[in-house]
Order: structure tokens, then sequence, then C-alpha cells
């Protein structure tokens, strides 16, 4: 029934979609987590100039659906061709991987905003009134105190929406990038086979994901050396 | 100005009444997709908490794959590979030609199935937070082991799992647009159709955007009451 010279067949052609792949979900992590931080830092001064806007964003953000966004972003600001070309940005938005990592990046940077956000709040009062006992300055006990601690606190929930950046990325493919996901489809179509196709794809973002857990695992283990492994 | 909103009224030459039937897709589909995993999702946790290996090894297969894997590659294969085996009965019995599967129904499965993924997990997850001790005191009852957990756990179980049912719920909602890429006409494709022929795409997909964020808050709404309900005369521990 199933075949395996087959999946010989269509594994490297799969596996050309890969670099696409990574690169929308690298680039879109990396900014995200940048915009997430900024977000979640400006959130904790409780200026509501800055704190109202910010709210606004990531409601928005996590209540519409991600393939929305890029629809947005893609062809709804396409309608606004002259204003960007005066503007010098429509080199951005003209293409379909920018606006792809433009959507991906503002997506993730509103769920990681919250996780960040609750993972500073989390830092017990008590550090931080100590670092100001010391002396410390506002500024060196964010570096030396709370983000230390807030990043650990924060890297299982992060590690769920890196996961979840790997999937989106799969959305690319509707605005025709040919990621892994939009060679997959090209493969059904072309040879009808969609379970060996669904096997194949499906593997190589189950490896991906897995080596990204992983690797947030060691991460998480490594900063926290004084607790027991289970 | 005056033209964007004329596009959006319900009056003639307005696709109000259009986006508005498609919203009421989506809610459709999302609904019976969730029902439909809120099945899957209880038979894959009791699979997985079951002490027998082969039941507790596929029920977390599943739970990784359906995780791990892009949801619309799910749908893709839920999909294609359904009309692909359709085609191919369609040809025993002498038909020609490509015969496609019914999106709606198609959409409503992969949303169970691979909503059913994440709520396994929560349903997992809410039972171990069921005291151990109840299911010693229905065994001095008399009660057989179907009926301890129906009648004692599962009642008790879902006050735990609320919270994250409505985590698993927004998911839903948000991934009923993909179901558009297999052609149903929920309020994703509407807006599609819309922008493709008025070509005002903004004006559309933002439409969209404000119906999806309005049916989430709504909804939300729903479950946050549910769980107020479900803890009422309760202390949380």
């Amino acid at each position: 029934m199933i075949d395996i010279a087959f999946f010989f067949e269509i594994i490297p052609a799969l596996l050309a979609g890969l670099p696409l792949t990574l690169q929308l979900a690298g680039s879109s992590i990396v900014i995200g987590f940048v915009l997430a931080l900024m977000l979640a830092l400006a959130q904790q001064g409780n200026h509501r100039i800055l704190v109202w806007p910010i709210r606004t964003f990531v409601a928005v953000f996590r209540g519409t659906p991600l393939l929305v966004q890029m629809f947005l972003i893609y062809y709804g600001l396409g309608q606004f061709r002259p204003s960007l070309q005066a503007m010098g940005l429509w080199w951005l938005f003209r293409e379909p991987y920018w606006c792809a990592i433009f959507a991906l990046s503002l997506n993730t940077a509103a769920y990681g905003s919250e996780i960040l956000r609750g993972a500073i709040q989390g830092v017990p009062r008590g550090l931080v009134e100590t670092a100001t006992a010391f002396g410390m300055s506002r500024l060196l006990t964010l570096r030396l105190v709370v983000l230390p601690l807030a990043f650990r606190q924060a890297i299982p929930g992060y590690s769920n929406e890196i996961i979840l950046m790997v999937k989106g990325t799969s959305l690319a493919s509707i605005i025709t990038l040919m990621e892994v996901t939009g060679i997959a489809q090209g493969l059904i179509s072309q040879t009808y086979r969609a379970v060996e196709v669904f096997v194949a794809a499906g593997a190589i973002y189950l490896t991906l994901n897995f080596t990204m857990i992983s690797a947030l695992n060691a991460l998480e283990a490594w900063l926290t050396p004084y607790r027991v492994r289970a | 100005m005056m033209d964007i909103v004329g596009l959006l009224t319900v009056g003639k030459g307005g696709w109000g009444v259009a986006l508005l039937i498609a919203s009421g897709v989506t809610l459709s589909l999302s609904v019976l997709g969730f029902l439909l995993g809120a099945l899957f999702g209880a038979v894959a946790a009791f699979g997985r908490l079951s002490q027998r290996r082969l039941p507790s090894w596929l029920a977390s297969t599943y739970g990784t794959v359906f995780r791990g894997v892009p949801d619309l590659l799910t749908i893709y294969l839920l999909y294609y590979g359904g009309s692909i085996a359709l085609t191919h009965i369609g040809k025993l019995m002498g038909g020609t030609g490509f015969i496609g599967l019914p999106a709606f129904a198609t959409g409503v499965f992969a949303i169970g199935i691979i909503s059913g993924a994440y709520q396994a997990e929560v349903y997992r997850g809410a039972y171990h937070a069921v005291d151990g001790g109840q299911l010693d005191a229905c065994k001095s009852l008399g009660l057989s082991g179907f009926q301890s957990h129906l009648l004692v756990v599962v009642p008790q179980l879902m006050r735990h799992a609320l919270p994250g049912l409505g985590n698993v719920w927004q998911l839903v909602l948000k991934d009923s647009a993909l179901i558009s890429v297999i052609g149903l006409v929920e309020l994703m494709r509407q807006a599609q159709i819309g922008a493709g022929s008025t070509r005002e795409p903004f004006v559309f997909y933002l439409a969209a955007a404000a119906l999806y964020f309005l049916i989430a808050a709504a909804t939300g709404t729903v479950f946050r009451y549910g769980e107020a309900r479900a803890w009422r005369g309760m202390v949380r521990t």
C-alpha cells in the first residue's frame, strides 16, 4: 500500500521548502520576542497612555485569526500602494515574504508579551525591594534580577508559543510562499497521495518542533542548576 | 468614505447580510467542531490515563502528531485524502472525475481532530486535579468504575477543565478561518469573495477581523459565566 520509493521522491522535494520555513519561523520568533519584551516592559510602568494602546494591540492580535492578519497586511495594505510608495515602505508590503514575517512577528509579539508580562510579574517583590535597598538602579535591577528570573519562568509558556509559530509559518503558503506546507499541497494535488505526503511533511514539522522543545528544555535545565532533575 | 460604509451595510449593494450569514457559518462550524473535538479529546484522555500500554501509546501519538503538525496540513490531509478515496469509490461504481468531500462536514471533522488533541490534554490535567480519595469513596459506596467516573469524577473535572477549554475554544474559532482553503464560504472566504469583487480588500479583511473579534469576545463571556457558575459555592484552593 505505502511504498518506500515514493517517500524517497517526495522527501527531498519537501525539504527544499525547509529553509524558507526556518527563515520565516526564525525571523518572526526573534523579531516577535524583541517586540514582546518591549511591550511587556512598557506595561510595567502603568502609564495609561502606554498601557491602553498596548492592551488593545494585544487583544486585537490575539482575538483574530492569523490568516486574517496576514491577508489584511498583504492584500489589504496593497490597496494603499501610492501612499506606501510615498512613505518608501512599498518594498516591504509588496513582497509576500516580508508581509508574512511582518504578520507572524506582530502575532507572536502579542502572545509573547502576555507570557513575558506574567513572568515579570511573577518575580517576587521582595527581590526587587532588596535590589533597591542595595542601591541598584531600576535598569540594573531589571538586568540582573528581574529579567534573568522572568526569562527562566517564561520558557515553558514561550516554547508553546514557538511551536505555534513554527506551525503558523504554514499559512505563508496561502500568500504564495512555497514553504514545506505549500510544497506538500502541490505534491498532493499532483500525485493524489495525501497520506504519504502528510506523513513526510508532518515528520519534518515534528522533527523541527521536537528539536526546538529539546533545546528549550535544555536551556531551562541549564538556567535552573539547583533544581533536582526528575 | 461613504462608499466604504455602503459596502458593509445590509441594504442593496451591501455585503452586510452576506458577512453576517458567513459569521453564522463560522460559528456553527466552530461549535460543531469543538463538540466533536470534546468527544475525540475525552476518548484520547481516557486512553492516556489507561494503565494499558497500547491505548496510552495511541492516545499520546494522536496528541503529539496533531498538536505538532500545522493545522493547514491536517486540513489538506482530510480533504484531499477523503476526496481521493471517494473518487476511487466513485470510479468503482462507474463514475468519472474528481469527487470533492462536502466542505462543511470536512471542516467540522478537521476541527474535531485538531481540537480533540488539545482538549485531551485539558481533560487529562483536570482529571488529576480531582482528589483521588473520591474514587475510594465511590468504591466504598458500591459504585462501579463506570458509575463513579460518570457521576462523580466527570462533573467535578469539568470545573477544572473549563478555563483550558475556553482557551481551546478560542483556538478553534481562529482555526476555523483555515477551512476557507477548502472552499467553504465561512467568514474568511466571504471576506475574500467580497474583497475580490469590490477590490476593497482592506475594508473586507478589517470587517472580518472585527467580526472574529466580536465572536471571540462574546463567546469568551459565555465561558467566564460558565466558570463562575461551576465554581459557585466553592472555595478555590
